[in-house]
Parts: structure tokens; sequence; C-alpha cells
């Protein structure tokens, strides 16, 4: 990735950034994200279809530079979380620069080889391959083979399920959450300072793994990222239970589509969906 | 327990300025309704965070109802409209997850229509009695339930 490094390098020789997120390998040769705080550091930078990392949520938790920007290496499903995040006011788009690269689909299983069968789900509909927005773009888009889309027919499936064959289903994968809260830290749009798990004074949310707990707390992340997800998928890749996340996260992006015409990430000057409304909102439900 | 008479448990949120001011002259009016539903009043339909109703389904609810003021008569201008479009995404949710989402009751009640409500209330009531006791987390509570000790057996 010359391109990539010699784009770093000049931002910092520039002084136009404080750091650069992007990702560099390990001893181990893994991709890992990595914070590159001068041109030296920048010349580790990869990028590869193991740069699986959604970097924007480093964005909102690290500390924020005195002068000079933040640098960012994003995919274009990454980018469209950094344009959730200026949509939601989390942060400035004059205070970012987006590397954009061109995508050729990211791994599953980060442990093992690349390959067809083990290409992430969301590449399969992956529409930003080439990002929608950026400041810098570098790399080059190859013909990519895409493997089939399993969560679809699980999808039909729940749907032509009845009200409790649903909750069984829920029960048996909820059952396995420890309630690490892997799935709200690797999240971007998980911004809280405070989530509403962690206030004890109501405690709203059963804070043992026990499967009405975890009930609450899956329904309910679900339901603050609805209509703002953007499917990236990290907390499914994060979550050590295997719990399917992302149908719940694809169900509420389904409602928002359906409904409201609406997609999050995709406009840097549209209204939210959530934190707005519209007089003539649908209201066939209410009595 | 099995063979008693099924009376449903509905909890219901309520607006302070509208629905609760409308639920109350129908009590000045003297008019009958069924005495199932539980009113809780919050300060607007706005307040009401989905966790609430979670957490009365969780404690036992059958039936959940959700009332406050018409479209354009929020006493907080927005409140509602706010909560309108909350409510579309979490009836949807609470579909997908298998909790049947015709068990939540949403109404516009304003603070004159004590008739309405008492109609509201009472078909509410009926219509949770039809559908019977809600068990999604019946199961799930014995599991935080304390055990019996071997001691208390004996």
């Amino acid at each position: 990735m010359k391109q990539l490094i010699d784009i770093s390098k000049e931002l910092f020789e520039s002084k136009k950034v404080a750091y650069i997120i992007g990702y560099a390998e390990d001893k181990f040769k893994r991709v890992k994200p990595f914070v590159a705080h001068s041109s030296l550091d920048a010349e580790t930078f990869v990028f590869n279809n193991y740069s699986v990392n959604n970097l924007s949520v480093y964005l909102t938790r690290l500390p924020k530079p005195k002068d000079g920007k933040i640098g960012i290496v994003a995919k274009g499903c990454d980018i469209k979380s950094i344009i959730a995040l200026i949509q939601e006011n989390q942060i400035k788009r004059d205070d970012v620069i987006i590397i954009g690269v061109n995508c050729n689909s990211v791994v599953n299983q980060i442990d093992e080889q690349f390959s067809k069968e083990n290409t992430a789900i969301k590449c399969k509909y992956c529409q930003v391959r080439t990002p929608a927005h950026y400041d810098y773009l570098v790399g080059e888009i190859k013909e990519v083979e895409l493997p089939e889309d399993k969560n679809f027919a699980i999808m039909q499936k729940l749907d032509s399920m009845s009200a409790e064959e649903k909750w069984n289903f829920w029960e048996a994968e909820f059952e396995k959450c420890v309630k690490c809260y892997a799935c709200r830290q690797v999240c971007p749009l998980c911004y809280c300072e405070q989530c509403i798990v962690d206030k004890s004074m109501p405690r709203w949310i059963d804070s043992s793994a026990t499967t009405k707990g975890n009930f609450a707390w899956n329904m309910i992340r679900a339901f603050h990222l609805s209509g703002r997800c953007i499917g990236c998928n990290e907390c499914e890749r994060a979550c050590p239970a295997d719990i399917p996340l992302s149908l719940l996260n694809r169900k509420m992006g389904m409602v928002a589509m359906n409904e409201f015409n609406y997609r999050h990430g995709t406009d840097i000057n549209q209204p939210t969906l959530i934190g707005n409304y519209n007089v003539n909102d649908k209201e066939d439900f209410i009595m | 327990m099995e063979n008693e008479k099924f009376e449903p448990k509905i909890v219901a949120f309520v607006c302070n300025w509208c629905t609760y001011t409308g639920a109350d002259l129908a009590g000045t009016s003297r008019l009958k309704q069924q005495t199932n539903a539980r009113l809780i009043r919050v300060p607007c339909t706005g307040r009401i965070d989905p966790v609430f109703i979670i957490k009365a389904f969780e404690k036992g609810a059958d039936g959940v109802l959700v009332s406050g003021c018409h479209p354009n008569d929020c006493h907080y201008n927005t409140g509602n409209f706010h909560a309108r479009r909350r409510w579309i995404f979490f009836r949807q949710l609470l579909d997908f997850v298998g909790i049947d989402s015709s068990r939540l009751y949403f109404s516009w009640v304003s603070a004159s229509e004590g008739k309405k409500w008492v109609d509201v209330v009472d078909g509410v009531i009926n219509s949770v009695r039809k559908k019977g006791r809600f068990n999604g987390y019946k199961r799930l509570n014995k599991e935080t339930e304390i055990p019996v000790s071997a001691v208390d057996k004996l």
C-alpha cells in the first residue's frame, strides 16, 4: 500500500494531522488497529482483506488532539459510520481527514485464511466498495467472488414463525450471552458516556447474565441502534458467544427502510431519523 | 393456581396532561370501568422509554397500554411525535424477538375524553383476557428466583 503510506507521510509532514488511525501488522503478521503519531509510524500501515475493524469507533474514544486533525483510514462501510457520527453531531467534518480505501471485501473469521467462503456477509450487498465520501482515495477495485447470504434465509424463516417459536429461538441465542458488552464497546455509534445498562438507580436492566436480563439488554441495544445502525456488523464479530446480533440490527434497518425510506450514514446534511419527527408519521396502530 | 379464573394484569403508562386527567374525569363522572389496569403517570408519552415496557412484561404484566395527548395537542408540543416514531420501531422489534406486539396497546385520549378512556380500558382488558396469560417471561423468571433450600422443604 505505497499510496496509503505516501499520503499519510505527507499529511504528517505538512502538519495537517495529529495522528492517523489505521491498520498495521503485529509481530505475528496479524492485522490490527494502529494509531500512527509520526511519519515513521505511518510506514507500517497496511490495508488488505484482513483489515476488518471499523476504526471509526476510535474517533469518539481517543483523546481529541490539541492542534491538528484526526486522520483515519476507512473502508466504504466505515465511512458510513463516520458520516453517521457527523450527522449526530458527535464529530465535526472539519476535524477529520478521511483516507478512503477501495475495498475488495474483508474476512469473516479473522483467524482463518481469507477465501470466498470466509468472506464477511455484509460484503454481499455492499454498495460502497468505492467510498461515497472521502478526502483522499487509495487502492484499486478488483473483481471479487462473494459467498451466499446465510442470514437472509434465517430472516425469512424467522418471519414465518409464530411468536412462541421466535421467543424460543431468541431464548436459545440470548442464553449464551455473558454480558461482556463487547457489542457495545466495539460499536462506533454506542458513544453514550453512561450506558443505560450501567445505571443502577434504578436498575432497568438486570446486570447479571440471566436470560431475562439478556433479553432486555439485547432488545434495548438493538432498539437504541434502530434507524442508526449502518451495518458494519462489528458487534457480531466481537461477540464471544456468537449471537446473531446482525439479524436484530438488520430487521431494524429494514423497518427504517420500509416505513421511512431512510438509510443512516449516507448524507452528511440529512437530518437523523430518530430525534426528528414528521406530523404525518404512520399511526394505524394507535387507537 | 391453574383453576383460578384468569384476571389480566395491565400496566398503563399515561401522560399527566391528557390521559391521566381524562381518566380522572372518568372517575369524577362516575363512569363504570374494569379495574385490571394499573396506571403509571409520566410527564409525557415522550418520557416513556421502551425499557419501561420491557420491565412491565418482565414483572408479569399480560398487556401494556400506552396513552397520551392527541397529535398537535402535546403539552410539550412535540413529545408525542417523537414517541410515535419510536413506537413504530419498538413494536416491530417486540414482534421480531417473539413478544406478541398485539399485547401492547396505544391510544390518544385527551383530558375531556373520559368516556373514550373507559372504552379504551375496557377494550384492552377484554382483549387481553381473550389472549390469556403472557407466559414468555414466566420460565425466565424461574431462573432468577432464589432456590428453595432443602432445610425449608423438610
